[in-house]
């Protein structure tokens, strides 16, 4: 970590600074300190501030940066902003100081005898292209890969997909976003056919609750949150807090209810007999806008290799549903899940009254789970049978992680199976696609490849044999690690790397190329109310580092396929963004012009008529609407969504004898993901300086453990050395540990499991068995 | 040269008053929390002879009701 000793007693100040607002924190979660941007600006300085979204979390708060002599020197909320109207947390506060480590990746290296070397970009760039060509030719157009990120801006997505499925002619693009919102999106076509929620933020204004699903927003998403909590204290909506762990926002909710692992899916069950059997069912809208629909059940959990899945749904009727639910009575479902049968009806309750207005909100623990698109699709059918959906305040709302895993990695679409508009098994989504990258059709093949656990399967079994990983870090981030790492730093596959920092996965790369950071390039980024939010080039990078889409340009141009990349590298993200509204043009998904995302703090799309859609599906405020009803679920072809039959099925992996603990895995509110950036930033490094293993204080008491006292953790994979923590930030239920994934020193993906959703091949970071003991 | 942070909670209605109070001596640095009746104060003294006459004068305002040290630190002052 990088602290210039002139700035010594200053750094001392924020980080008491820090340490209060951290203190503070523990007290009020969700606090907000706006004054925290006027501090360190130069005094009397004439700053330029340039506007763009924040670089970490899917909230995507706007922020503004101030420029002085070339140097970002501030950052601040933008008032502007409608998603966070002047506020930050503690990450957006501190974001570009990572800039300044003095371990910056400046220029290309390319390893050589062992050893890396530096060298030209241009160099690096050729070895690039021939590697990958030579690799083409020898092993056919399957054995090459490209592995990116919801982090990768709108563009560098783009630009990825037309090179991987126009030009080269493979599916095999995936990216990190299949492990965090992949059953998001899954559950969203299951059940209406179109991806990203139907509301917005402004839903927050209008709530009388709002429900949590497993959701530590306090810390995941605490601008939210912090809105969530105006709203409390103002006007007294209230905040349900559903979890497996007590957490900042269990302790800031108005109830904290807490469930068994994997069981939501029973309890939510549980909340649609009881709708249904207190008569709380707003009958005209379910007859006129939902059908009932049931798929294959008991379909294992993906942790073989080559596992397939393809479900089939059946239509079903009304009373089949019904009696489906006979199965998850409060009274049955309380005996496994751990949930009182009151509080079971009370949350019941809540969603039946019809004159309450319900948020419900999720994230990873909905998701990350082997039955994700379940957990979707019965959070939906709680809205849909009670009609709370598509109006405002009634909305369920399905948070995202990254900054633009809606823009770049869902709309964009850098999944194996997807365009840019549709899918590649669909004829017309790839007619559209060859028409707008004019290419040849038949390029693009209709079959998807590999999802990003299989890719790095074939990794590991040698079909792959040229991997390129930009914007992401996978070997901290993956399931299982311990199989991936010794996977991927086999002979059998060239590994390039493009990145801002040296990671454990830059570590493992044959080429390792220079990435310009957030502000030194133009992009825009999607976040999870659909605002698409632009941002122009703030500050040159240091020595080579070229941003992520030029490069994968460059690259294409060496292989050959210049004529369909003519773009100019001033202006490529103009260009390039031009070029993709193409796919997205009409009223259900229109995407707003630049001219108009350069002049505002972003638009949510479909953006028609010179106006954002805020709510979707309502008639009263989504022009697509053409059924002449006021709800019109287009994504189906009859228009209507689908209540699914989802049962409760167990994990993939359980506590037993051997391995007594469940292992729940998650992030912190200092550090971005796997710490690359935020650990990097001394403040937040300081404030957080290393991961731990959070215990229940009764099974502390049985093992004999204090905190801080070093524990092995252990499962059938692998094991991983951490700092006992007892009563400190989280307390996990009795029987369950708790670790967050941030630290590259302490890497707990080595313990976990890769068994995922069958549907969304999502994995689940949340559930797996260990044991755990003194090291 | 002790540099230490606390939390200041005011009286009801009393945010403004406390914010004025206390930033209006020189060794002290303040953050109002934004959505939450705090304050964060910094404070910057020679000595503990002056931290501690410091700390007194903070508690003497009328519009605070606790003050609460959260973390000390000692530096040197030029380092
Ligand atoms: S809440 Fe998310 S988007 Fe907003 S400042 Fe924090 S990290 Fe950035």
């Amino acid at each position: 970590m990088y602290t210039s000793v002139t700035n010594r007693r200053s750094f001392i100040k924020k980080m008491a600074m820090m340490s209060a607002m951290t203190a503070a924190a523990t007290m009020f979660p969700g606090i907000m300190f706006a004054a925290e941007q006027e501090k360190g600006l130069p005094k009397g300085g004439n700053l330029d501030w340039k506007k763009g979204p924040c670089r970490f979390c899917g909230v995507g708060c706007g922020i503004l940066v101030g420029i002085e002599n070339g140097k970002a020197v501030a950052v601040k909320g933008d008032p502007n902003s409608s998603v966070n109207k002047g506020l930050l947390c503690v990450k957006g506060y501190h974001q570009t100081m990572c800039i300044q480590s003095k371990d910056r990746l400046e220029y290309a290296l390319v390893k050589k005898n062992g050893k890396y070397v530096k060298t030209p970009l241009s160099d690096a760039l050729d070895l690039v292209a021939s590697k990958m060509k030579e690799t083409i030719e020898k092993h056919g157009k399957d054995a090459v890969a490209m592995y990116t990120s919801g982090q990768s801006t709108i563009p560098e997505g783009y630009v990825a997909s037309k090179f991987m499925k126009g030009a080269i002619g493979t599916n095999n693009l995936d990216c990190n976003a299949r492990l965090c919102m992949a059953s998001a999106v899954t559950g969203f076509l299951t059940t209406f056919g179109a991806d990203e929620p139907m509301g917005c933020y402004e839903d927050f204004n209008h709530a009388d609750y709002y429900i949590t699903w497993g959701n530590n927003m306090a810390e995941m998403h605490p601008v939210l949150f912090s809105r969530m909590l105006e709203q409390k204290n103002n006007r007294g909506a209230k905040i349900i807090d559903f979890a497996t762990r007590t957490t900042r926002s269990s302790m800031a909710a108005n109830k904290s209810i807490l469930f068994e692992p994997q069981t939501d899916l029973a309890v939510g069950n549980a909340i649609c007999y009881e709708i249904i059997n207190n008569g709380w069912v707003n009958k005209s809208f379910v007859e006129k806008y939902c059908n009932f629909s049931k798929g294959l059940t008991k379909m294992g959990y993906g942790t073989e290799d080559n596992y397939k899945f393809k479900d089939k749904p059946e239509k079903i009727n009304f009373e089949e549903y019904k009696a489906f639910l006979d199965d998850y009575t409060p009274e049955k479902v309380a005996k496994y899940s751990k949930v009182s049968v009151k509080n079971i009806k009370y949350l019941a309750s809540i969603y039946g009254d019809p004159n309450k207005k319900i948020m419900s909100l999720w994230c990873m623990g909905v998701n990350q789970h082997t039955r994700g698109t379940w957990m979707n699709n019965i959070i939906y059918n709680i809205h849909l049978l009670t009609g709370k959906i598509s109006q405002p305040g009634n909305s369920p709302f399905s948070l995202t992680g990254q900054p633009s895993a809606c823009g770049t990695a869902r709309e964009v679409g850098t999944f194996t199976h997807k365009l840019p508009h549709g899918v590649v098994m669909n004829k017309k989504d790839r007619e559209m696609a060859a028409r707008i990258w004019k290419v040849p059709v038949e390029k693009i093949p209709a079959k998807p490849t590999y999802h990003t656990t299989e890719m790095f399967r074939a990794v590991d079994r040698g079909d792959i044999k040229f991997l390129w990983a930009q914007v992401v870090n996978p070997l901290v981030s993956l399931p299982r690690t311990s199989r991936y790492r010794p996977g991927m730093e086999k002979d059998s596959c060239f590994v390039v790397v493009s990145d801002v920092f040296p990671t454990p996965t830059t570590d493992v790369a044959d080429v390792i190329l220079p990435a310009s950071w957030h502000i030194e390039k133009s992009g825009l980024y999607g976040n999870s109310e659909r605002r698409t939010q632009h941002w122009d080039k703030m500050v040159e990078g240091p020595g080579e580092t070229t941003p992520d889409a030029w490069m994968t340009i460059e690259v294409a141009k060496r292989m050959g396929y210049g004529d369909l990349f003519q773009y100019s590298e001033e202006n490529h993200v103009e260009e390039i963004y031009n070029e993709y509204r193409q796919f997205h043009e009409g009223k259900k998904h229109n995407m707003a012009p630049l001219e108009v995302l350069k002049a505002q703090s972003g638009a949510i799309w479909p953006y028609v008529d010179g106006k954002s859609t805020q709510w979707r599906f309502n008639a009263k405020y989504d022009p697509a609407c053409s059924n002449g009803e006021d709800f019109h679920f287009y994504g189906k072809k009859d228009g209507k969504a689908v209540i699914w039959q989802r049962p409760y099925e167990p994990a993939a992996e359980s506590p037993d004898k051997e391995y007594p603990f469940w292992l729940n895995t998650g992030r912190v509110i200092e550090h971005w993901h796997t710490g690359s950036m935020t650990r990097r930033i001394p403040v937040l490094h300081k404030a957080m300086p290393h991961s731990y293993v959070e215990f229940h204080p009764d099974d502390a008491k049985v093992l004999g453990l204090r905190n801080g006292e070093n524990v092995k953790v252990s499962s059938r994979r692998g094991s991983c050395i951490l700092p006992a923590s007892i009563n400190e930030r989280g307390l996990p239920t009795k029987g369950q540990v708790f670790v967050p994934f941030f630290d590259e020193n302490m890497l707990i993906n080595d313990t976990t499991l890769d068994a995922f959703c069958p549907i969304s091949k999502e994995p689940d970071y949340k559930k797996c068995a260990v044991k755990v003991e003194k090291a | 040269m002790p540099i230490k942070s606390y939390l200041a909670h005011p009286h009801d209605g009393k945010k403004e008053e406390l914010i004025k109070a206390i930033s209006s001596i020189e060794q002290c640095e303040v953050m109002p929390a934004q959505n939450e009746n705090l304050l964060v104060v910094v404070t910057d003294t020679l000595d503990e002879l002056a931290d501690k006459k410091l700390a007194e004068e903070i508690e003497a305002i009328d519009s605070l009701k606790l003050l609460a040290l959260v973390s000390g630190f000692n530096t040197p002052i030029n380092k």
